[in-house]
């Protein structure tokens, strides 16, 4: 599959959403060259505010900004974007719901060789405990885009979770996004492989060597966490009788407790989950940490067949 | 428009006094609360709300305003009390504080109160909030003003000074904050919890122009605001020197009264001195 770069698909998505929205108000705590918000600044450097290393400071003034009529992205890295500035998070986005769009590059342990302090991987459960805010987790570049598009277009505070490298595209241009829709990535009903972000590719291709052992899988890209399209995965798990649910992310908080949450109420199916677990990584390559830490095509495969043997 | 912008000082010190006993009567009714922190804004918000803002009570998100910004959001009684006496909502339900459905939450909630501009009640936010409200205005080419009014206290809270600093870097002069400077907070003195001092040397380091005033001086507020007005390229700060519990004797720099209703007797004796 050929690579993009999701955040590079968001910098450049920014500059045209800036072009037809004079509203649009893009802040930044000193990493703009790697999230790329630089472009943005380039073009429209009256409506781009560095707020330094002041990531708490950021969300106030994003909050102002908002009060004040304009649409605010406000951009760093997903650690910070989560875990330095969640009170703010709360009272000044969720408990009001402005027009905030949190749009953090550099989630998960793909960041890699920076090591746990830069590893967000409790970003999502954090923000799914938000009332009120969109919790979005793009797949490839193309959603990436696409995802920022959204959230920049419909009010209200919304979350997107980017990488630090390269994914790879599943999506033609041309892919139509509707937040909250799960999307159907492949039909199938020996079990279901629920996935977001980077796991996503990977269930592809793992669903592609579970059919040549005659193992036919549904996968399903749930982009949007919050609100969950509860609806599909209802439907998957009552067709395919098996899920797994596979994220780059804590145990805890994230896709798998949100859809065992919606199927243990609504259609308990055998269920298995593709996660860190309850731990920290440490440094490495992207690929030598997804290796370590259980999140390959080879895990998301054992663990389907682990679940289609209980159903 | 503007809200009894010709108000003297005679009736402004009226004002005060009126605030200062709904402060009082809808904390004793609610049973809890802080009134403290709001009776030694009293004098600064009067002055605000009825000579220095311009504002609309017919129509509160009147975009050319200025924004009034309590950072201190365990005050919110004397914003309730200030909005209620320029006809935001009816006198009356100012009983309804912290009970049930109410719109008048334990802390100030933007959502739910007409004319509260920022939701706070956890400390060292509302700078950055006026700023995000500051920065707007220069993009609009808004001639409005933003008033934040932040407690000694919360400028122990590092995102103050982020803000600090970030206001004075994008040299918001449409900016002024007010520190209700009354040297209390929940367990004591602030000089003995974490010294704040020399406060007024502080803000000018991070480059601020500061008026060092007493915060119950109402002339002295309000040449303080309108020599913010005329300070150009820098945010202005007012380091207002209060009094924590001002106008009720036994309030009065009483550590007791920063999260305590008054108790029956004591709510008639801080009206009668209120009278």
């Amino acid at each position: 599959m050929a690579e993009a770069s999701t955040r590079e698909a968001f910098g450049k998505a920014l500059v045209e959403l800036g072009r037809v929205n004079p509203q649009l108000v893009v802040l930044d705590a000193d990493l703009s060259p790697s999230t790329m918000t630089n472009f943005f600044a380039s073009e429209f450097p009256d409506r781009f505010f560095s707020c330094g290393i002041q990531e708490q400071n950021m969300i106030g003034i994003a909050a102002g900004l908002a009060a004040s009529g304009k649409t605010v992205v406000a951009s760093t890295f997903a650690i910070f974007a989560s875990c330095r500035c969640y009170d703010q998070l709360r009272l000044c986005l969720s408990q009001t719901g402005a027009n905030v769009k949190v749009v953090a590059t550099h989630g998960g342990i793909t960041v890699g060789e920076d090591g746990i302090s830069h590893h967000a991987i409790e970003d999502l459960a954090l923000y799914c405990a938000l009332p009120g805010f969109t919790v979005v987790v793009p797949a490839d570049a193309v959603e990436a885009a696409e995802a920022v598009r959204a959230a920049v277009s419909t009010p209200g505070p919304v979350y997107i979770r980017l990488s630090r490298g390269k994914t790879p595209v599943v999506y033609p241009e041309g892919y139509e996004f509707t937040p909250g829709q799960a999307v159907t990535m492949r039909q199938g009903n020996d079990a279901t492989i629920i996935a977001t972000g980077i796991m996503v590719a990977m269930a592809l291709e793992a669903a592609d060597a579970l059919a040549r052992q005659n193992v036919d899988c549904r996968v399903i890209n749930v982009h949007t966490l919050k609100p969950l399209d509860e609806k599909s995965l209802v439907t998957a798990a009552s067709e395919a009788g098996a899920i797994v649910v596979a994220e780059e992310h804590l145990a805890q908080g994230g896709l798998g407790s949100r859809v065992a949450q919606v199927l243990a109420r609504e259609k308990p199916v055998p269920a298995a989950f593709v996660n860190l677990g309850d731990r920290y990584a440490e440094s490495g390559t992207a690929e030598q940490l997804l290796q370590r830490y259980g999140l390959t095509v080879r895990a998301v495969e054992e663990a389907t067949r682990t679940v289609v043997g209980r159903k | 428009m503007s809200e009894g912008s010709e108000a003297s000082v005679e009736s402004l010190e009226q004002v005060a006094k009126r605030l200062r006993r709904h402060v009082v009567s809808m904390i004793a009714t609610a049973g809890s609360g802080h009134p403290g922190g709001s009776l030694s804004a009293a004098d600064i918000v009067a002055t605000l709300f009825f000579r220095v803002l311009r504002h609309n009570r017919e129509d509160p998100g009147w975009p050319d305003r200025d924004r009034f910004i309590l950072s201190k959001g365990h005050a919110g009684p004397i914003l309730y009390a200030a909005l209620a006496e320029a006809g935001y909502f009816p006198v009356e339900e100012l009983s309804t504080l912290r009970k049930l459905d109410s719109r008048l939450q334990g802390h100030a909630d933007a959502g739910l109160t007409p004319g509260v501009e920022m939701s706070s009640g956890s400390l060292g936010m509302g700078l950055s909030f006026a700023i995000g409200v500051a920065l707007a205005a220069r993009l609009d080419s808004r001639a409005y003003r933003t008033y934040a009014l932040l407690s000694d206290g919360e400028c122990q809270e590092g995102q103050t000074w982020e803000a600090a600093l970030s206001a004075a870097h994008f040299r918001l002069d449409n900016l002024l904050a007010i520190v209700d400077f009354n040297g209390l907070q929940l367990s004591g003195w602030t000089r003995d919890i974490m010294n704040l001092e020399p406060l007024v040397e502080k803000w000018q380091a991070f480059g601020w122009h500061t008026i060092d005033i007493d915060g119950h001086d109402i002339p002295r507020i309000l040449s303080a605001c309108s020599e913010a007005e005329g300070v150009k390229g820098k945010p202005t700060v007012i380091i207002a020197r209060t009094v924590k519990g001002k106008g009720v004797s036994f309030m009065e720099n009483n550590v007791a009264f920063h999260g305590k209703a008054p108790k029956k007797d004591e709510t008639e004796r801080a009206l009668k001195e209120l009278e």
